[in-house]
């Protein structure tokens, strides 16, 4: 145990001396969280909207207008012709074409029937889709318009009626949603990347030798490493926190010890995958390569920007050794629905497997002797 | 200078580790995205609150739970159950059938559905209740019997370049720029860094060789990787995922190797400005695959973001680099449309350029 | 032979990577208190031999005692008698003098109070007392290398392993150094040195110097120098590389 405590001493000497750290325990969680909570939206909030109008009539004026004002679409050009519309597509001047045939009018007034041609840009699939419901909205509004006025019509109510309520979340926030899992990325960075990274660069320089023909054992060197970054693995969700209620006003139901719990528990999944990782590489390179790309696939399978649940079945079963998937399932539970601990604990077993399991590995791969 | 060259390229092949990861790494990545990445939603997991127990509400469950989108994970007895399997996180959606659904849609032609979602996911939370609320919908005209409307307005829906809207499409130009970015960028960075923590980049320094020549000797070697790597996306992306190259492909090789050289000259300018390793990583992880990843319109459509951060959007030579991609394989167009992102990137290559040199120079007196 | 008298004793020491060999069949032993060198030109197998010696690497096969402990059932009571000084330097770099002291003096027990009475007894030794808290980034190499000659010998080691301590080192220091060596010796410290330096042999008491993984010569440098009728130590060594390559 004293063994231990003059390591931990000299870990954090080192750590609160490298002018590099500070900045990234205090400066880097914030930028994450403002421009992860940001920028990581699949809202689309606005339509720019290419017209082409060869009608020209009072009833496609009425049409244009309505777009015009709906809270999504910004009107970016007029044309009469095709070419005009797919020019303002392929340019990115414009996201969606709204095309408005000669007979439009006249159709409707004789035949009763008329047709509209929409095109989208669907580069981005689920954007594509949103967009086309939003026209498809406004032209359905403005079809019941036109029974209303020239036939004096109502539409009747629907036999079925559908009310919907949303829990937790009324308001639909992308950020309420996306913070909880961002804090997630915070702690794993941390846990992962800075420790792997240090005993890396301890066999880099050299030190790790002098270390080595020391009779300490493996399990103080490995404990004295990991200790503090755990610690500043909880700092930082601390501090996370502590902006996601102050700046983003993100609601914390569940049990606060309850969260750091976890946290403590996730922490030595990412302390002992660090460990291991930094156990098969010899170079800071090679083990930030290989950090980073575990974490990329990882963050991208976790659910933090996509459901999991329509990800085919391997990489569901992926996700079983995905510590980033069970912590934010778990932050998200806690934080935006106030689960408790019994609601989690297939999370909770899960990870204290894969922390234990990756430690043992760590442990098991970290060689004195070679 | 040759012989400098391949003492570079031996440095990165013998390394099998990293050999592994450039090359595996495109690999998986395209494959992850491809496959697993999806923002549709499938397989949603619901429970139903019944409190009619009647042949309609039955039949209309049926009809739910038998579509794609749907299964059932609870049946629920009453409504303070909901909060629980909310909580335990079973259930995205909870369906609740009023008393008598079956009597009051056949005698009064009225009855009421009540819908849950579980919003703390919003984007889902929505889509699923649209779904949900479609197939009721559809129901109702198949019981009560469909109306036409008195006046019909008939829209043609047109999806261009991604007619079957698959999410490849969207992320496969991304994945190009970001692996671009990283094989180039922050291996060039890391690796001159390393020389100079090591010290032997003062060897090279008091070589004949001149400054221009080390750096260019260092950098070759990830140009050939990076368009190896670019070569394999696409690739993959035409064969696996069908996703064309609908405009000249020898423009898209000339802008990326543009692009590679703008990456380069901004890792060698981070190798100028840090003094180790580690410091030419963090900022490579943090001022460069942030937002790369987040403020590219890889993932993420730029034009929802708030204004500052489209501003800064602006700055990243990944942005533009993006829109060059999906515009020549998708829209398939030529220079004339991709002029001004070229030029800015162009201009950014030699903002970089200057930078380090001056760096560079400063560093050798 | 008895273990008191002989600190060190190496049977048969072999150590291959692969196919290749890199320590060949090594035997001999060093005398408690002695100064033994442990000559040889780059690649002929000293590093290698002292990594073993010192537990940080496994032999392949051979009978090794340092210390009067099994190199291979005893390993931390082993390093718990040794000290070692690498030919990389070995202080952390961005932590102060004192700093070093404290933790290595920590990983090998010491108590507080003697890690305090170490770290004045050595700095006034090496007349440093005011850059006890200077960060050792911007010491001069030469004192570098003197602190971490004191570190390793902190926790007062039967043994201590030095490999080419000298190396890079002007020769006022190199001088400072090596009476720095003979103080330990006499205080009853065995040492155990590599070195490239012929002048440094000529201290030692007696050298062995390796070929190709081999010991092709051992004895003191008196009779050494005779043996193969040379008047210096880089005579003899010159007289053996030469034979090999």
């Amino acid at each position: 145990m004293r063994i231990i405590l003059f390591i931990l001493q000299k870990e954090f000497l080192q750590i609160f001396r490298n002018r590099a750290m500070l900045p990234i325990i205090f400066f880097v969680p914030i930028v994450q969280l403002l421009v992860l909570a940001y920028a990581a939206t699949f809202e689309i909030k606005n339509v720019n909207l290419f017209v082409i109008d060869q009608d020209y009539s009072p009833s496609s004026r009425d049409l244009i207008l309505k777009f015009k004002g709906s809270q999504f679409y910004t009107i970016v050009g007029y044309s009469e012709a095709f070419t005009a519309g797919d020019q303002a597509l392929i340019n990115n001047e414009a996201d969606q074409i709204l095309q408005i045939p000669a007979d439009f009018e006249k159709k409707l007034e004789t035949e009763k029937a008329s047709s509209l041609q929409v095109t989208t840009n669907a580069i981005n699939g689920s954007a594509a889709s949103l967009m086309n419901a939003y026209a498809l909205s406004i032209i359905m509004d403005y079809n019941t318009n036109v029974i209303l006025e020239t036939l004096g019509l109502r539409h009747p109510p629907d036999p079925i009626s559908i009310s919907s309520a949303f829990w937790y979340n009324p308001e639909l926030d992308y950020i309420t949603f996306m913070v909880p899992g961002i804090l997630v990325l915070l702690v794993f960075i941390i846990g992962s990347f800075l420790s792997g990274m240090n005993v890396v660069r301890e066999k880099e320089i050299g030190t790790i030798e002098q270390v080595n023909v020391t009779p300490i054992k493996k399990y103080q060197f490995i404990i004295g490493k990991l200790i503090p970054f755990w610690f500043i693995g909880m700092f930082e969700l601390a501090f996370g926190l502590a902006v996601a209620r102050l700046v983003f006003d993100i609601p914390i139901l569940g049990s606060l010890g309850l969260i750091f719990f976890m946290a403590g528990v996730f922490l030595l999944v990412a302390l002992g995958m660090g460990l291991f990782i930094s156990t098969i590489t010899s170079t800071q390179q090679q083990a930030m390569f290989i950090t980073w790309f575990f974490m990329v696939v990882f963050i991208l399978m976790s659910g933090l920007f996509t459901p999991v649940q329509s990800m085919p079945e391997w990489a569901q079963w992926l996700n079983k050794i995905n510590p980033i998937a069970y912590f934010i399932e778990v932050m998200r539970m806690v934080m935006l629905k106030g689960s408790t601990f019994s609601d989690i604990l297939t999370q909770f077993f899960s990870l204290l497997i894969l922390g234990v399991l990756m430690n043992i590995l760590a442990i098991w791969r970290y060689r004195k002797v070679v | 200078m040759k012989g400098f060259i391949i003492k570079e390229f031996f440095h990165i092949f013998r390394d099998v580790r990293s050999m592994v990861i450039l090359f595996g790494m495109p690999l998986v990545q395209v494959l992850v995205f491809g496959f697993a990445i999806t923002t549709e939603i499938k397989d949603v997991e619901i429970a139903i609150l019944d409190y009619s127990r009647d042949h309609l509400s039955q039949e209309l469950s049926n009809k739910i739970l038998s579509s794609e989108y749907f299964i059932l994970a609870e049946n629920l007895e009453d409504e303070g159950q909901i909060e629980s399997v909310f909580k335990a996180g079973k259930v995205k959606e909870v369906i609740i059938f009023r008393d008598n659904f079956a009597r009051n849609l056949e005698k009064e032609q009225h009855a009421a559905i009540h819908i849950i979602a579980d919003a703390s996911d919003p984007n889902s939370a929505n889509i699923i209740v649209n779904y949900t609320t479609g197939i009721i919908r559809s129901f109702m005209l198949e019981k009560i019997g469909e109306k036409a409307l008195p006046i019909e307005i008939n829209t043609e829906y047109k999806m261009l370049f991604n007619p079957e809207l698959k999410s490849v499409f969207m992320f496969i130009p991304g994945i190009i720029t970001v692996l671009l970015m990283l094989v180039s960028a922050m291996m060039t960075s890391i690796s001159i860094a390393r020389e100079k923590e090591l010290g032997t980049m003062e060897v090279l320094l008091v070589s004949p060789l001149n400054p221009v020549q080390i750096v260019a000797g260092k950098v070759i070697p990830y140009v050939f990787l990076s368009f190896v790597n670019a070569i394999t996306i696409l690739l993959l992306a035409f064969f696996v995922f069908g996703m064309p190259v609908q405009g000249s492909i020898i423009l898209l090789l000339a802008e990326s190797l543009l692009f590679i050289i703008m990456a380069l000259a901004l890792g060698i300018f981070i190798s100028t400005v840090s003094g180790s390793q580690q410091t030419a990583m963090m900022i490579s992880m943090f001022a460069l695959m942030l937002p790369t990843i987040l403020l590219s319109g890889f993932i993420f459509p730029i034009e929802n973001m708030p204004e500052v951060l489209q501003w800064l959007c602006n700055l990243m030579p990944t942005k533009w680099f993006i829109i060059i991609v999906k515009d020549i394989m998708l829209k398939g167009v030529g220079l004339t449309y991709i002029w001004k992102e070229t030029l800015i990137i162009l201009g950014m290559t030699i903002f970089f350029i200057v930078l380090s040199v001056k760096k560079f120079k400063i560093r050798l007196e | 032979m008895h273990s008191e008298e002989h600190i060190i004793r190496v049977e048969n020491l072999t150590r291959k990577f692969g196919s290749f060999t890199a320590v060949d069949k090594l035997n001999f032993y060093v005398n408690k208190g002695e100064i033994f060198g442990f000559l040889g030109a780059n690649g002929a197998g000293k590093t290698t031999a002292i990594r073993i010696l010192c537990g940080l690497l496994l032999p392949t096969s051979g009978k090794i005692e340092v210390a009067g402990f099994d190199i291979y059932r005893q390993t931390n009571k082993v390093k718990q008698n040794i000290g070692y000084m690498s030919q990389k330097f070995s202080l952390y770099e961005d932590m102060t003098v004192a700093e070093n002291f404290r933790f290595y003096g920590g990983i090998y027990g010491l108590s507080r109070k003697d890690i305090r009475e170490k770290i004045s007894y050595y700095l006034h030794k090496l007349r440093l007392e005011k850059k006890k808290n200077a960060i050792i980034k911007s010491l001069p190499l030469g004192w570098k290398q003197k602190l971490a000659f004191s570190v390793a010998m902190m926790h007062d080691p039967k043994v201590i392993f030095l490999d080419e301590p000298t190396g890079g080192v002007d020769p006022v220091t190199r001088r400072q150094f090596w009476e720095m060596i003979y103080e330990a010796a006499s205080a009853g410290t065995t040492i155990f040195v590599t070195t490239h330096y012929m002048d440094e042999a000529e201290y030692c008491q007696r050298v062995s110097i390796m070929v190709d993984g081999r010991i092709e010569a051992l004895d003191t440098p008196e009779r050494l120098k005779k043996q193969f009728e040379a008047d210096s130590m880089e005579g003899v060594f010159l007289q053996l590389a030469r034979g090999h390559s």
